[in-house]
């Protein structure tokens, strides 16, 4: 089957920003998202979430200028502050013109 | 006071919040699913309102008006009194002074409740218009402290706009604002026919209560490890602050004319630390305030503080007041 090699940009954030990132995501240019809810730890300890601990995972599959501005907005807004992290994987897409 | 602590610290709730601290300190790997805690909590506020609301139809306007502006008072007062504390005492930085004084402006449901019960169980019933009052305390302290924080700070920051929405349209807000609006406009033939699971006083909701505080303690229990990072002031602070507000409660209370249950009721409110509605509006207006220290202080101090000890004491401040 013919793929498209596309970017899927991971952020794991705490659960209060999940609204303000996916606004932000379909801001800079995403046409969809996942968000999934997981817990885990990090440097900055504790979460303000109820119940305590819960972290979002969002995810998002972009091409790379999407990508590079999408990483630069998460960076400069969240992460002085916030306990949030975000990565790139590079994935081979299927219908990519969904995503363009 | 000794009988009172006793009788206190051996009702189920009390007893349950215990063994959730217990089973957390010894590693015991078992806690509510998150969605059974959510159902609760979302039960025990929605019973709140509707039987607020069923007795609020019952109440005269006078009798509710002076609680209602002293509530108000209280909702004004604790986030400053609060904050100065912090920040001229405890010498704690502007956001983190304002985002622990949000928490403990705002008002604990669980707090609430757990005093309602009390009282009802020393014979000494709180007026029913109390869930009114309680949603009066709910918001102007968040917002209170928030704008203190921002001003002082000088950081604009987030449009306060957003943060009115957020604890307006809150679950807390939006059950119980909701549940006394449809137990005002339902009449009491209604209540009669869903009595059996929504009536505060009544067995169903008091096992559900026990339940839910059974997962509080495994929540603070969590907690217990992060006390050590918050230092001796703030210990001092999550208890002596509850004191003081619960005794202001107690009294302004008295003075409104309510009951000794109803003044003690007022008392816990005023003594009590929101962890519902205030972490996420602090978190997101205040970024740079320390979320270990208000969780912690709000959560695995002030609230097991006042279940346990304090809502007897505010209980005995308001006897005295009244001359009991």
């Amino acid at each position: 089957m013919q793929t498209v090699p596309l970017k899927l940009v991971t952020i794991v954030a705490e659960p209060v920003l999940e609204e303000r990132i996916v606004e932000a995501l379909h801001r800079l240019g995403a046409r969809g998202h996942t968000v999934t809810t997981a817990h885990g730890a990090g440097s900055r300890g504790m979460r303000a979430s109820d119940p305590p601990g819960e972290s979002v995972r969002i995810e998002v599959v972009v091409g790379d200028a999407v990508a590079a501005r999408i990483l630069d907005h998460v960076a400069t807004e969240y992460f002085p502050h916030y306990a949030v992290i975000a990565f790139v994987t590079d994935v081979q897409v299927v219908r990519g013109e969904k995503y363009a | 006071m000794t009988d009172v602590l006793q009788q206190n610290l051996l009702s189920p709730i009390a007893l349950a919040f215990a063994l959730g601290v217990f089973a957390k300190v010894i590693r015991s790997e078992f806690q509510l699913p998150k969605d059974v805690y959510l159902g609760l909590s979302i039960y025990l506020l929605l019973a709140l309102g509707l039987q607020g609301g069923v007795e609020l139809a019952h109440a005269s306007f006078d009798a509710i008006l002076w609680p209602a502006v002293v509530t108000v008072l209280v909702g004004a007062v604790t986030p400053v009194t609060a904050y100065l504390v912090l920040r001229r005492l405890g010498r704690f930085g502007v956001q983190d002074s304002a985002g622990i004084a949000a928490h403990y402006g705002s008002v604990s449901a669980v707090t609430f409740i757990a005093a309602q019960q009390f009282v009802k169980a020393m014979g000494e019933e709180a007026e029913g218009f109390m869930p009114t009052l309680l949603t009066l305390l709910e918001s102007p302290g968040i917002h209170i402290a928030l704008v203190i924080g921002a001003i002082q700070s000088g950081a604009g920051g987030r449009p306060v706009r957003e943060t009115l929405h957020e604890v307006l349209t809150g679950r807390t807000m939006v059950l119980l604002v909701g549940g006394l609006i449809v137990g005002f406009l339902m009449g009491e033939k209604n209540w009669q026919a869903i009595e059996l699971l929504y009536d505060t006083k009544g067995p169903v909701f008091k096992g559900a209560l026990v339940l839910f505080l059974l997962e509080m303690g495994i929540v603070a229990g969590s907690r217990v490890g992060d006390l050590r990072k918050v230092g001796p002031f703030l210990l001092a602070f999550a208890i002596g602050m509850p004191i003081v507000h619960g005794a202001l409660g107690a009294w302004l209370g008295t003075l409104a004319g309510l009951s000794v249950g109803g003044a003690t009721v007022l008392g816990a409110m005023a003594a009590s630390a929101s962890y519902i509605a205030a972490p996420p509006a602090v978190r997101l207006t205040l970024p740079e305030a320390n979320p270990t220290l208000y969780l912690t202080a709000a959560l695995a101090i002030t609230f097991p503080f006042n279940l346990l000890a304090g809502i007897p004491l505010y209980y005995e401040i308001a006897r005295w007041l009244q001359g009991g």
